[in-house]
């Protein structure tokens, strides 16, 4: 058993999650945003396509992200532009897979505690002369806290989970696309139980840590007036 | 400055706003009601929370006309909610500051003449969820007064506190009327905050206008059905005019003559109200000379009304001001009291609703 096997795909899981967890706060909590505000019929539709991961076989979302991202797709045009064939078996493929498919668990959480805040704080902010882009950034964001806390955390740990849709649309490739869970389940095909035990316990022991701090510091924001 | 100027309709639910009315641009003016009459709805039109058709002129500034309608933070109000609805994630201090940092145009109240004013220096480094419910809405007050408004808005602000958090806030509304020159809408079902606090009166049914004036011409005037209800009061106007420290007694002149008021009501000089119940008022054709009570005014009679089998309500002339009596109808047979007969008016209770600025 070596640290060199190990580490590539601890690396590249960790930097996917971050990377994704990222982009999910850029794109999740404008949705959520929407969904919880705007008073439109369609709204319930673009909620529905958003929770479609949720259900969706992971098989059956890599199909289509590796039909989207292929030289054939959109993924292909995008790769064109730096002179690439295909986003599919690539670590940028992955990121837009990987965001696609947390994408529920960042704006459910979001989009709960926006409703949560109700109407009256951003009336009053309103009354005390704060336009739309202040009262959003300025009552809703801080309000909201403790939900956007939760979501990145639950997208970047679904992100470390995540299995079929990588299988899919990344390949296994070693150091580019060989993340955590597929290298774990390479192990244990191989029979390799000393390298399996030690990425399943760290996975134990780095989830557990994880969570608890999430939770401790959820409860310190939603207690706290700064 | 001159006065706000509203007029809105429309369709909320199953209830119907079509209410019209011209406020003065100082003093405190009531817009009062029964619940669902349409105060809260008139008051977030005019603060630009709720878009009715129809028109709101603060003055010169156009709020909303047919072509105009601006956005709720571009109107300079401040706007008192039923619950303080602080926010929950800045301190006290924090939360004054809000609108304060947000306002165009040069403050007339600093940050620390509104805590001194509103008595929140002890609380700004807390959390609004430490607060005590008349604490909170001090702090919301502030909060407003800070954004430098041009239209104060209070949307029934002590409905939801208890007997003792009323009592500790009410004098700081109170103080606000002496301390600055700003109108103040006040959305209220309580008669008694309306009589302590109000120069003018709104009344709303039904989501219409039902009646508007100075106060005691619209408690003692008749459209209202104010001045027949048990608790009919008329509210006048006084000034201080000494104080007997032997007997601790105020002498209070209103309409040209005087009462006696338990206590100290103020410095001579300094401007009063006083309410005078209308079943604390009996009727003599002459004047009692052997009796407990101490005031006793010389009045005219200008309407007897009967309210009910037994009883009617004597509207009495006190100079320029006017009072109401509520006696039976038997009393007024036996006195063979009519309209236009000089008679006195016993007072058994009088008190002072409003202190040195009222």
């Amino acid at each position: 058993m070596s640290l060199d096997d190990l580490l590539p795909p601890i690396t590249l899981t960790l930097s996917l999650a971050a990377i994704t967890a990222f982009l999910l706060l850029l794109v999740g909590v404008p949705i959520a945003w929407g969904l919880s505000r705007w008073r439109w019929s369609g709204r319930e539709v673009v909620a529905a396509i958003v929770a479609l991961p949720l259900v969706l076989p992971p098989t059956v979302l890599g199909f289509y992200l590796l039909l989207m991202l292929g030289p054939n797709g959109p993924g292909g045009a995008l790769a064109g532009l730096w002179g690439g064939r295909t986003l599919a078996f690539s670590f940028p493929g992955l990121v837009i897979g990987s965001v696609i498919y947390s994408l529920p668990f960042m704006v459910q959480p979001v989009r709960n505690a926006f409703e949560a805040i109700g109407e009256r704080p951003l009336e009053v902010a309103a009354t005390l002369r704060a336009g739309p882009w202040d009262r959003f950034v300025t009552v809703a964001l801080p309000l909201a806290r403790a939900g956007i806390l939760s979501g990145a955390v639950l997208a970047f740990a679904h992100t470390v989970g995540e299995f079929g849709v990588v299988l899919m649309i990344g390949g296994n490739i070693p150091g580019k696309t060989k993340v955590l869970s597929l290298a774990m389940y390479d192990y244990v095909e191989g029979l390799q139980w000393g390298e399996a035990h030690v990425l399943a316990a760290g996975m134990v022991v780095f989830s557990f840590v994880v969570i608890a701090a999430t939770m401790l510091l959820e409860r310190r924001l939603r207690r706290v007036a700064q | 400055m001159r006065g706000l100027s509203v007029s809105f309709a429309g369709q909320r639910g199953g209830f119907a706003l079509d209410a019209g009315f011209e406020a003065p641009g100082s003093g405190v003016t009531a817009l009062f009601g029964p619940s669902g009459s349409g105060k809260t709805s008139v008051l977030r039109g005019i603060a630009g929370l709720e878009r009715f058709t129809g028109r709101c002129v603060l003055g010169d500034e156009v709020w909303q006309d047919d072509k105009i309608f601006l956005p709720a933070h571009r109107r300079a109000v401040g706007y008192v909610f039923q619950e303080a609805s602080l926010f929950p994630h800045l301190t006290v201090r924090k939360n004054l500051e809000f609108g304060l940092r947000r306002t165009q145009v040069k403050p007339t109240i600093g940050f620390d003449e509104a805590v001194a004013l509103l008595g929140l220096d002890r609380l700004l480094a807390r959390g609004p969820d430490t607060l005590s419910g008349g604490e909170r809405q001090r702090v919301a007050l502030g909060r407003a007064l800070l954004s430098q408004p041009k239209l104060l808005l209070l949307d029934e602000p002590m409905s939801a506190l208890d007997r003792d958090a009323k009592d500790e806030i009410l004098p700081y509304f109170e103080g606000l009327r002496g301390a600055l020159s700003l109108p103040v809408l006040l959305v209220t079902h309580d008669i008694a905050e309306v009589e302590r606090l109000a120069d003018h009166l709104i009344l709303m049914r039904n989501g219409s206008v039902s009646g508007a004036g100075p106060l005691n011409d619209m408690l003692v005037g008749g459209a209202l059905g104010l001045k027949t209800a048990r608790e009919a009061a008329s509210v006048l106007r006084g000034t201080v005019a000494g104080y007997d420290a032997d007997d601790g007694l105020s002498v209070i002149g209103v309409g040209g003559q005087r009462l006696l008021i338990a206590g100290r009501a103020g410095e001579p000089g300094a401007a009063v109200r006083v309410r005078i119940a209308a079943r604390d008022v009996s009727l003599a054709a002459e004047k009692p000379s052997a009796t407990t009570i101490l005031n006793i005014l010389a009045v005219t009679i200008a309407a007897i009304e009967p309210v009910s089998e037994a009883e009617a309500i004597v509207t009495l002339k006190l100079g320029d001001d006017t009072m109401l009596a509520r006696v039976t109808l038997r009393s007024v047979r036996q006195l063979g009291l009519q309209a236009g007969q000089a008679v006195f008016a016993q007072v058994k209770g009088v008190s002072l609703v409003a202190g040195a600025n009222g």
